[in-house]
């Protein structure tokens, strides 16, 4: 076990766990932010993205240790009153089917409109492909994605 | 805006009589003084109105669309009211069940009963008060108006009074030219919910000293737990105890739901998910092979069968290897039309093709979990479960529970499938709650979900078709088996359209266990037949659309049996859209077309598929897709449904299987086990509904078994080849290599 000082979403938090715990499991047991979604702890879906530092990262491959003092942001900072305009375009699309994936998937896309704030539907696809949604909602996402980045000219 | 002596039916109905007229929710909800009218709406002085979605929501979007049945009867502003989640309560709702395309379908008429009852009740209290006849009164945005005096008065004000009135006993529905919200596209009741994170999902479910319990199953189909040593175990940090369960009872008699892969777990349970991961590595365990049981399973409280659960270890090589033996032998004779054996020893030719298709997990995102509290109280459960009732009896049986202290949330669920539909983990966390005497959410992990599974059967098929010498086709013959069922469905098209005509089929019993996945059966089947079309189509020189409208055509005609299940009519209709809107007769050049149609579920569908080769690997452009579900209650998001069942289609057809090696699952999760990505999505999908004003059929399923043949006839002329085996992605790889 170990204290460590984590800062999510502008706030600091002081936790007493095991380093390895992968952010993940910190942020839904500890921290109580369970928008990011557990989905198979492997890297391979991408329900559990969250920001580093302004990147796109599965917390789930991310040990605690390595996250304290760094800058996270999960869904639940990403905006406010949940106006980010990925969000925005989210609703407006109104993209989701079942809706689990979908936190992870708006973190991605986030964090790629912050390196491409106009990417292309090839850009799209390259960097959502890391993110899984069972239901099949992925033309709607790519459609979100550019509807967010118009949002976001505004 | 509608009154009372409108237009409409006249319906005659029974059901509301069992409903209590009124209830006033008082302390118990710690709300102010809602009153209810019907089980379904809640009102409040003010005028705020509530209404209950009644099934559990899955990601077919039912908590949006079901209460816009109640709202279009009702008369309120769909913008000022709120939809909130019903909890398991059969007896108020009638029905809380999620499966088989059923909700809208069984929900049309009830749902709208249920709006239009309280709005009779509002209006006669309206009628009363400022002693007016009833049929001068109107309802509008939840408020009653009497123009002749020019007078109004809100829903709220009247709620009261209207909750003493007699429930109707007859009513009059709007006409389908008269509904004014359904058909129109409302957004998703927790859209905001979902996109901002908010705790929906029963894996976010947290309280108060809950603890955190995981499971260990045996590593193999065919094993058992023999003994295990958790001494290490309860060592580590925050870990509560160790210990084993039996799931169901010696004895019990399972129904047709209570499906469970292994009786006989050994628990993990602690303070937080990763002491639970890290100390259940800790457990030893020593595991056994299965003998051979014979279970008494009664469906859906029905028909009783004797169900095998052989022994040994099963492996996908063996399964494949046996069933083509299989199909070699005898099967049972499913239906027979004609003299099918006379025409194929008489034809001039013979076309045979066998199709196949492995075990598929359904992977749902949301990995199985279920929250317990099991007190002398109560049985409390927030569950992920996709009909609700069907677990009574087994909360009852297996928890020691009376049926009146059960108390369920219905969680939203991240996607079911049919998956959820196999409740066992909530009689897992309940006894685990008992034990530990606290709360409890039980979690499986991605590897527990995919290995101990309630897959998607393993199929194969083989069409055979007679020709004779003038290129007509005399005879149709189907062979079906699968592992444990299989997937022939006798009654439907083709069956109708041929003179001769013979379908049998046939069943290997398993102990890998199985169920309910989108469209059971008909995700297989029609994938092999839409394909053999195809290939007869092209056999005879026929355009593939013409070919089936032509079949279609003799069998609205003249059909032949009985016992036909599909509606020849409505399915040209799809075939005709379909040719209309893809612009079948004008492919672009570079693009490899190809067409599949099927009905399910009361439903009928069709899909126009796309592609073009990118370096030996397909690239799916555009799908166009029709579907006829008669009237749509809620547009935009039927689309998504069919926009989803288009690409999980694609997915599951392209790459989907699971693969077993002595009773293990090869792959444990998603890095090991291929689901589509946004990249292999088409381009495009073109949603086009059949405007038909027939009451509502189903939406979830029916898109779904027809794109796996629409992707495979596009595939062939892509590629030259026919695709007989899923996943394809096997046959393409072959290709390129």
């Amino acid at each position: 076990m170990a204290k460590l000082n984590l800062k999510v979403n502008h706030k600091t938090y002081t936790v007493d766990v095991d380093p390895a715990t992968p952010l993940l499991w910190v942020l839904r047991d500890h921290l109580h932010l369970v928008g990011t979604k557990f989905g198979c702890a492997v890297g391979a879906c991408g329900a559990c993205t969250v920001h580093m530092n302004g990147m796109a990262m599965k917390s789930c491959q991310l040990p605690v240790s390595a996250a304290a003092t760094q800058e996270i942001t999960t869904i639940e900072g990403l905006s406010e009153n949940g106006d980010h305009p990925v969000q925005k375009a989210w609703l407006d699309i109104d993209v989701a089917q079942c809706g689990y994936c979908q936190t992870g998937q708006i973190m991605a896309a986030a964090a790629l409109l912050k390196q491409k704030p106009n990417p292309t539907d090839a850009d799209i696809d390259n960097f959502m492909s890391g993110n899984i949604c069972r239901c099949g909602t992925y033309t709607r996402i790519r459609e979100a994605i550019h509807s967010a980045a118009n949002l976001s000219k505004k | 805006m509608s009154s009372i002596s409108g237009g409409g039916m006249l319906l005659g109905f029974s059901w509301l009589a069992s409903l209590k007229p009124t209830e006033v929710m008082g302390a118990a909800t710690g709300a102010k003084d809602w009153v209810e009218l019907t089980g379904f709406i809640k009102i409040l002085p003010d005028n705020q109105i509530k209404i209950l979605s009644p099934n559990p929501e899955f990601g077919q979007n039912v908590m949006t669309s079901l209460p816009m049945l109640i709202a279009e009867e009702l008369e309120v502003d769909w913008k000022k009211i709120t939809i909130e989640m019903g909890d398991y309560d059969t007896p108020r709702f009638k029905s809380q069940f999620t499966g088989g395309s059923q909700s809208i379908r069984s929900a049309w008429g009830p749902l709208r009963k249920a709006g239009a009852t309280a709005k009779y009740m509002l209006l006669q209290a309206a009628a009363n008060q400022w002693n007016v006849p009833v049929a001068e009164l109107t309802a509008s945005n939840g408020a009653v108006i009497h123009k002749a005096s020019n007078r109004s008065i809100t829903y709220g004000q009247l709620a009261d009074a209207a909750s003493k009135l007699p429930v109707p006993t007859s009513l009059v529905l709007k006409k389908s030219t008269e509904l004014s919200l359904v058909g129109k596209s409302q957004k998703n009741v927790e859209g905001t919910k979902i996109v901002s994170g908010k705790s929906l999902f029963t894996m976010d479910y947290q309280v108060e000293g809950m603890l955190i319990a995981m499971a260990i199953h045996p590593p193999a189909f065919g094993m058992q737990l023999k003994s295990f040593d958790a001494t290490e175990a309860k060592k580590m940090p925050g870990i509560k105890d160790v210990f084993d369960i039996e799931v169901y009872k010696k004895g019990y008699e399972r129904a047709g739901f209570d499906t469970r892969t292994f009786n006989h777990l050994i628990v993990v349970v602690g303070n937080s998910t990763w002491e639970v991961i890290n100390a259940r590595k800790k457990v030893v365990a020593q595991w056994e092979p299965i003998v051979e049981t014979k279970e008494m399973v009664t469906n859906f409280g029905r028909r009783k069968e004797e169900t095998i659960i052989p022994a040994g270890l099963e492996s996908s090589d063996k399964h494949m290897q046996k069933m083509l033996e299989l199909q070699g032998q005898k099967a049972r004779v499913l239906r027979k039309d004609g003299d099918p054996e006379a025409a194929f020893a008489s034809a001039k030719k013979i076309i045979e093709k066998t199709y196949s298709a492995p075990f598929l997990p359904h992977n749902t995102m949301e990995p199985i979990s279920c929250f317990a509290h099991i007190t002398d109280e109560k049985a409390f459960f927030v569950a992920p479960i996709q009909i609700p009732d069907m677990m009574k009896q087994n909360i009852v049986a297996n928890l020691d529970v009376p049926a009146d202290k059960i108390e369920m949330k219905l969680a939203r669920m991240g996607g079911g499938f049919g998956r959820r539909a196999y409740g066992h983990y909530i009689i897992e966390a309940g006894l685990i709650s008992k034990k530990m005497k606290a709360p409890v959410k039980l979690i499986y992990t991605r590897e527990d979900d995919m290995t101990n599974g309630v897959y998607r059967p393993a199929y194969i098929v083989t069409y055979k078709a007679a020709l004779d010498a003038n290129n007509n086709i005399t005879a149709i013959h189907i062979k079906g088996g699968g592992i444990p069922e299989h997937a022939v469905h006798e009654n439907r098209f083709p069956a109708g359209a041929f003179e001769n005509y013979l379908a049998e089929g046939w069943e290997l019993p398993s102990n890998i266990t199985i169920g309910a996945f989108r469209a059971p059966r008909s995700n297989f089947i029609a994938s092999a037949e839409q394909s053999f079309l195809d290939e007869l189509a092209q056999a005879i020189g026929k355009d593939p659309i013409d070919f089936r409208i032509d079949l279609l055509k003799k069998a609205k005609a003249n059909p032949v049996g009985k016992n036909n299940e599909y509606d020849a009519a409505r399915y040209m209709g799809v075939l005709e859209l379909v040719k209309e809107k893809s612009k079948w007769s004008a492919t672009p050049k570079g693009t490899h077309r190809g067409v599949a149609a099927y009905f399910c579920h009361n439903s009928y569908a069709a899909h126009v598929v796309d592609v073009t080769m990118k370096s030996g690997q397909p690239v799916i452009d555009k799908v166009v897709s029709v579907l006829d579900c008669g009237i749509v209650v809620n547009p935009d998001a039927a689309k998504n449904m069919v926009e989803g069942a288009v690409i999980d289609g694609i997915g599951n057809c392209l790459f989907g299987g699971l693969k077993f090696d002595k009773g293990v699952v090869t792959q444990q999760n998603l890095n090991q086990y291929r689901m589509i990505r946004m990249k292999e999505a088409p381009k495009k999908i073109d949603v086009h509904f059949v405007q038909n004003g027939i009451d509502p059929t189903g939406l979830g399923e029916p898109p779904f078994p027809p794109i796996f043949a629409a992707l495979a006839n596009a595939l062939y002329k892509a590629t030259g080849k026919r695709f007989y085996q899923q996943p394809f992605i096997n046959e393409l790889n072959k290709r390129t290599s």
